[in-house]
């Protein structure tokens, strides 16, 4: 803040923003507890510990990686939803599914191209198949087709079926058939693969790059497929016809549906382009975790929630930051309270989003 | 006759006519199945205690979230989060001082103190709740609710309150082992059948052959949470037809125009989001804590889409349509996969013994599939039974899709009240 702000204006922006100067406060109460616990030192009050304690730097710098990996794969699977969010205008509960299926089917694909005895126990992932990058190259990437494959079929017959005859209702109602939707595909998967945790994935070669970061070749490929989707559906929706009208029905339907975009055919692309790209999502999120159950979609679902609405809704730069506040979020957050909490802070944050600012840092239903 | 001819007929009955009848043919049909599995007495009595106790339970919280759903348009997601503060106050507020080794002490107050306290604080949590609910559209509600129904679930499973001293009194949530609950809605309703006269009910009923206490003693506690739906029926009914519920009608009709006409929506909602959670709260004391222990995977969201599934069946708006949906959904679609599961050997060696084939289960789906082609039944139904609580979800899920594209109403959401207080139109004198 500059010096010629006179206290008559801040007295004025505190009473019109307080909340906004609440969670400054808060943030910044955080941050300077951060670097007093990096320094070492701890502040006492009366006896009692305010403030300090003591942190590693190596220690933060993981949870920052960790939680700009996860960050990422959380941002990657909302660019899906926030896209169906604004331009079909529901929150797709069953968004979840999508990831788990997705991955479900290009996993056990991968782990049927990779080859060896007994196709039936490989496609149900009974033995770990033990995929990795750089053995394994070409039943991962034929997985990683089918992942997003699938999930566009899924998304389109869904959508058929369910979706379609409900065009004229309102988003609560597509709500709640999307929640039916969940439970229908989530448990489907279940029946068919049991509800076991399944390891998938082999130990993947660790590469250092610049001589500062570490990481596994899995997680360097969820970054470069998550950056490279991310500026390919953020140039699509900027530079092409499509994300015109995509964006032309987000911000008005009807008008869209009078300007002669022909409405249907965008639904049915938003599908396409949201389902595939979830697929890869769920494709990535097991990969760089190396485990797949049928419920993990599901579990991170009010996760990639919390990136969406924190990004904006509509907006995928929006989601992708979001995503990683959100995973940063969740990872540091150990600093402060037990590890088993920290999912409760990420929640915490998202109420304190919509109460705050319900159109998230990137603002309101722009798409893109 | 047509459809429409028997429904118009039909709703001229009142309203009791179809509760009572709606049990009286659950009784009917699984004292068949009970029958028909060589249950002894004690057994089939005991199956109907099961479908009335799941139906009074569900029915409580259908109706608590009627008030927020189908009076007020709140669309709240939290019902799980609700009952679980509710009945974990009660347990930690009411568990002994000084309990066996390994158990974690509780404030050791009476009974009735927790039960007011777990409805108190379920109902302040709501209030906390509400507002949110004051400034945000349907959805995002949808999303805090949900959101804050897991933060209650993940702190009750954490570590960090697992057991704690505030000013040398210890008590706790007991984290993801759990709490005991000593000192529960049960318990008195045991021990009234265990002392003069309960005792000679008790007496009374093995001598005709229900052989166990613990079932006679289930009964009666069936009997109260029945009574206890029957109280909240017509408290909610007072709510619904106050000038209160009048305004509560209006809020989910329009907002702005009750704004408009010089209601304070704002209070309205807080006070609704308040009593139905306390409300909820309430029905997560006599549901979970009756089994006289508690852990926070009973309060995961699938507990409250089951809730609103039965809201759905009975049709939002609707009180007895509540209680319908309710003791559908809970005997049903809740029950009886789960009764199947539980005697699925017999079930299956009847099947068997229609269809032939083999009983033993195959280990996958594909080798169940395999079965199917074959022309191998049982052993694809084998496969089922073993898998029934997917299916009972992959059920509810088809179900919801059903109602939500072809019968939004359900059963009796025809017969949404107005927020008018006297008829819109002359045709319906249903309400």
């Amino acid at each position: 803040m500059g010096m010629n702000i006179t206290h008559d204006t801040i007295a004025e922006r505190v009473r019109e923003q307080p909340t906004q100067l609440f969670v400054g406060l808060i943030t910044t109460l955080f941050l300077a507890d951060l670097l007093l616990k990096l320094q070492g030192t701890t502040v006492l009050l009366f006896d009692t510990h305010v403030l300090g304690g003591s942190i590693g730097l190596s220690e933060l710098f993981t949870y920052i990686l960790d939680g700009l990996i996860v960050g990422i794969a959380v941002g990657l699977a909302g660019i899906g939803l926030s896209m169906t969010y604004s331009i079909l205008n529901f929150a797709n509960f069953a968004h979840g599914e999508y990831l788990t299926s997705g991955a479900f089917v290009g996993w056990a694909t991968a782990a049927v191209v990779a080859g060896g005895s007994g196709v039936a126990d490989r496609l149900l992932l009974q033995s770990n198949p033990g995929l990795e990058l750089l053995s394994t190259p070409i039943a991962l990437t034929v997985g990683l087709c089918m992942a997003a494959i699938s999930a566009v079929g899924l998304a389109l017959l869904l959508d058929r079926l369910v979706y379609k005859p409900m065009r004229e209702a309102e988003g609560i109602s597509l709500l709640i058939a999307s929640i039916g939707v969940a439970l229908l595909v989530r448990y489907t998967i279940a029946f068919i693969w049991q509800t076991g945790r399944y390891g998938v994935t082999g130990s993947p070669t660790k590469v250092t790059i610049l001589n500062l970061v570490t990481l596994t070749t899995h997680e360097l490929t969820l970054l470069v497929l998550g950056g490279v989707s991310m500026v390919g559906v953020a140039i699509m929706l900027e530079f092409t016809k499509l994300g015109t009208a995509m964006r032309a029905m987000a911000d008005n339907e009807s008008l869209a549906r009078v300007s002669g975009i022909p409405v249907e055919q965008v639904t049915r692309l938003t599908w396409i382009v949201g389902g595939g790209l979830t697929g890869i999502a769920g494709y990535l999120f097991v990969l760089e975790s190396g485990t797949i159950a049928f419920n993990f979609g599901w579990i991170n679902l009010l996760l990639i929630f919390s990136a969406v609405i924190l990004g904006g809704i509509g907006s995928v730069y929006g989601a992708m930051v979001g995503g990683v506040l959100i995973g940063l979020v969740d990872k540091l957050a150990q600093v402060w309270i037990p590890s088993d909490l920290t999912r409760a802070a990420v929640f915490v944050v998202l109420i304190a989003v919509l109460l705050v600012r319900p159109t998230g840092l990137f603002g309101g239903v722009k798409t893109a | 006759m047509t459809a429409s001819g028997f429904r118009s007929r039909l709703t001229g009955l009142p309203d009791a006519v179809y509760v009572f009848g709606l049990m009286a043919g659950l009784y009917v049909v699984f004292t068949g199945l009970t029958v028909l599995l060589n249950f002894e007495l004690a057994g089939v009595v005991n199956t109907l205690r099961a479908i009335t106790y799941f139906s009074a339970v569900y029915a409580m919280v259908v109706l608590a979230l009627n008030l927020h759903w189908g009076y007020t348009g709140l669309f709240n997601l939290g019902v799980a989060g609700f009952m679980a503060v509710g009945v974990y106050t009660m347990a930690i507020v009411s568990g002994p001082t000084n309990p066996g080794p390994a158990e974690i002490p509780g404030l050791g107050m009476s009974l009735w103190v927790g039960v007011v306290a777990g409805v108190v604080v379920a109902g302040l949590v709501g209030v906390l709740a509400s507002l949110p609910a004051l400034r945000l559209e349907a959805d995002y509600l949808a999303i805090v609710t949900l959101a804050l129904s897991e933060i209650i679930r993940l702190v009750l499973n954490s570590t960090l309150i697992q057991e704690v001293s505030v000013f040398g009194v210890t008590f706790g949530t007991g984290g993801a082992t759990g709490l005991t609950v000593q000192n529960n809605p049960q318990t008195p309703v045991t021990a009234f059948f265990q002392s003069w006269p309960g005792s000679a009910i008790t007496d009374m009923a093995m001598a005709i052959g229900i052989n166990r206490p613990t079932v006679v003693e289930g009964i009666g506690y069936a009997i109260v949470l029945g009574a206890v739906v029957g109280l909240l029926f017509v408290f909610v009914r007072r709510i619904a037809t106050s000038p209160f519920g009048r305004v509560l009608k209006a809020i989910r009709e329009d907002q702005v125009v009750a704004a408009a006409l010089g209601k304070d929506t704002r209070w309205f909602k807080i006070i609704i989001f308040g009593v139905g959670c306390g409300l909820m709260g309430l029905a997560g004391i006599l549901w979970y804590g009756s089994d006289g222990y508690i852990n926070p995977l009973s309060f995961r969201p699938n507990i409250t889409f089951y809730v609103f599934v039965a809201l759905i069946i009975g049709g939002a708006g609707s009180n007895t349509g509540s209680i319908i949906g309710g003791s559908i959904f809970a005997s049903v679609l809740f029950y009886l996969p789960q009764f199947l599961e539980q005697n699925s050997t017999p079930v299956l060696d009847g099947i068997q013994s229609v269809l032939g084939g083999s009983t033993a289960t195959p280990q996958t789906v594909i080798d169940a599939g395999g079965a199917l082609v074959g022309l191998d039944l049982t052993a694809f139904l084998a496969y089922c039974f073993a898998n029934i609580s997917s299916l009972r979800f992959i059920g509810v899920g088809l179900i919801l899709i059903y109602l939500m594209q072809r019968r939004p109403d359900g059963l009796f959401g025809h017969r949404i009240e107005t927020a008018a207080s006297v008829p819109l139109t002359t045709g319906d004198t249903d309400e």
